[in-house]
């Protein structure tokens, strides 16, 4: 129960199996002036202009500050259910976490299984359960936080809810957005869930050890999703037989190395 | 159906603007969305009603003023309108889109009483 901010957390579960770690990071925003257009006492018009997504772009915001203050490197990875993230994810973290400190983020409607996996892995993570919800928001990753062990230059994976419509709406805080999607899927999939591709920095391509038994155009699918983002990057790989993850964890350094430059840079510490 | 949270977002809002303003209840909440905000105007309608209910915005209409996409041509050099992401450009027909604006979601002014 948040005692900060009295949320409700009645369908929202998380679930780390240990005990919380420190106040949450919730942002205190002054609320904005309100400006009363007619004073008649029938009826008024009242200008707002306030933003839907203002809640969660604060604690966005809140997360955001969080991490660079620890040059953390946060992936918020998204696909439809079944594309692979986990997968990735587990072998993502054995390959990598005596390179640099890992935690995860699991969401999904029920069940801790992913969070169990990663931590079988050996590293740590928390699961949210978002019930009906069928996104997490970056209040949800706040409450996380309190549970997870966060080092300084470190990587967080946030692991969303298998929906490529909902999640793209939803700044986490995060430093990129990655969309997962498999070889199995179809090469329209851009086309069909652009708002997903246009807000996402990295595509990863699952599933390539399949390419044989199927006739999936990838030339096709690279072309539909720079049409809905000309800048988004591509990477094709195997999160079951390891075959182009080089360049995955070569992306994840090169973050990490920003990340970790920038929280120097901001503390006035030039030692390596 | 994220039409459900943005919907309790509009709800927590225009609580405060109760709470500030001193009003008993909404008759109209306008509302702007860009065209490229990926919001379901009949769900979004749909979920503002169940969600209203017992609240001052209870039986409130909603009217919704759509806002288009605004997106930059790398071929044509300007900003043109666009429906959607990955929409081509109307005057080239081209792909090379940088969307500029069209991801807002806001309530803009409340009818009360
Ligand atoms: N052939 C193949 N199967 C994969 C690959 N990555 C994941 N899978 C399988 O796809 C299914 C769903 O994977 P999971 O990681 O749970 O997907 P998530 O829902 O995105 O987390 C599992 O049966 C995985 O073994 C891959 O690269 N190749
Ligand atoms: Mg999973
Ligand atoms: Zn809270
Ligand atoms: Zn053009």
């Amino acid at each position: 129960m948040c005692t900060t901010c009295g949320c409700g957390t009645d369908e929202v579960k998380i679930t780390s199996g240990q005990q919380p770690q420190r106040a949450h990071v919730h942002h205190h925003h002054h609320h904005d002036d309100h400006q009363v257009h007619a004073h008649d006492s029938e009826a008024r018009l009242l200008q707002v202009e306030q933003d839907l997504l203002r809640k969660n772009n604060d604690y966005a915001a809140a997360n955001r500050h969080f991490f660079s203050q620890r040059g953390v490197f946060v992936v918020n990875l998204m696909s439809s259910p079944g594309s692979g993230k986990t997968t990735l994810l587990v072998n993502t973290v054995g390959a990598q976490k005596t390179r640099y400190p890992i935690a995860v983020v699991e969401g999904d409607q029920q069940t801790s299984h992913d969070a169990e996996r990663i931590r079988s892995a050996g590293v740590p993570g928390v699961q949210i359960n978002t019930g009906k919800g069928c996104h997490l928001d970056a209040h949800m990753v706040g409450h996380a936080l309190e549970q997870l062990p966060i080092e300084n230059d470190s990587v967080l994976f946030i692991e969303n809810v298998g929906n490529l419509v909902c999640p793209a709406a939803f700044d986490l805080g995060e430093t990129r957005k990655v969309v997962v999607m498999s070889v199995t899927e179809g090469e329209d999939k851009p086309l069909k869930y652009p708002d997903m591709f246009a807000v996402s920095d990295l595509m990863l391509i699952n599933k390539i050890d399949l390419l044989p038994h199927l006739n999936f155009d990838t030339n096709r699918c690279i072309d539909y999703a720079r049409r809905v983002n000309p800048e988004i990057e591509i990477l094709q790989l195997s999160a079951l037989s390891g075959d182009g993850c080089d360049a995955w964890w070569a992306w994840l350094s090169s973050g990490l190395d920003t990340a970790r430059t920038m929280r120097k840079a901001a503390a006035g510490d030039q030692t390596a | 159906m994220h039409e459900m949270s943005l919907s309790q977002s509009m709800v927590e809002i225009i609580q405060e603007q109760a709470a500030v303003n001193g009003f008993q209840h909404v008759t109209v909440v306008r509302l702007e969305i860009g065209a490229l905000s990926c919001v379901e105007p009949a769900a979004l309608s749909f979920c503002f009603d169940s969600v209203t209910r017992g609240t001052v915005a209870e039986g409130a209409t909603l009217d919704i003023i759509k806002v288009p996409g605004r997106a930059w041509c790398w071929v044509c050099s300007r900003v043109v309108d666009i429906e959607g992401h990955g929409d081509p450009c109307p005057d080239c027909s081209g792909y090379q889109m940088q969307t500029r604006t069209g991801n807002e979601m806001k309530i803009k002014e409340l009818e009360v009483a």
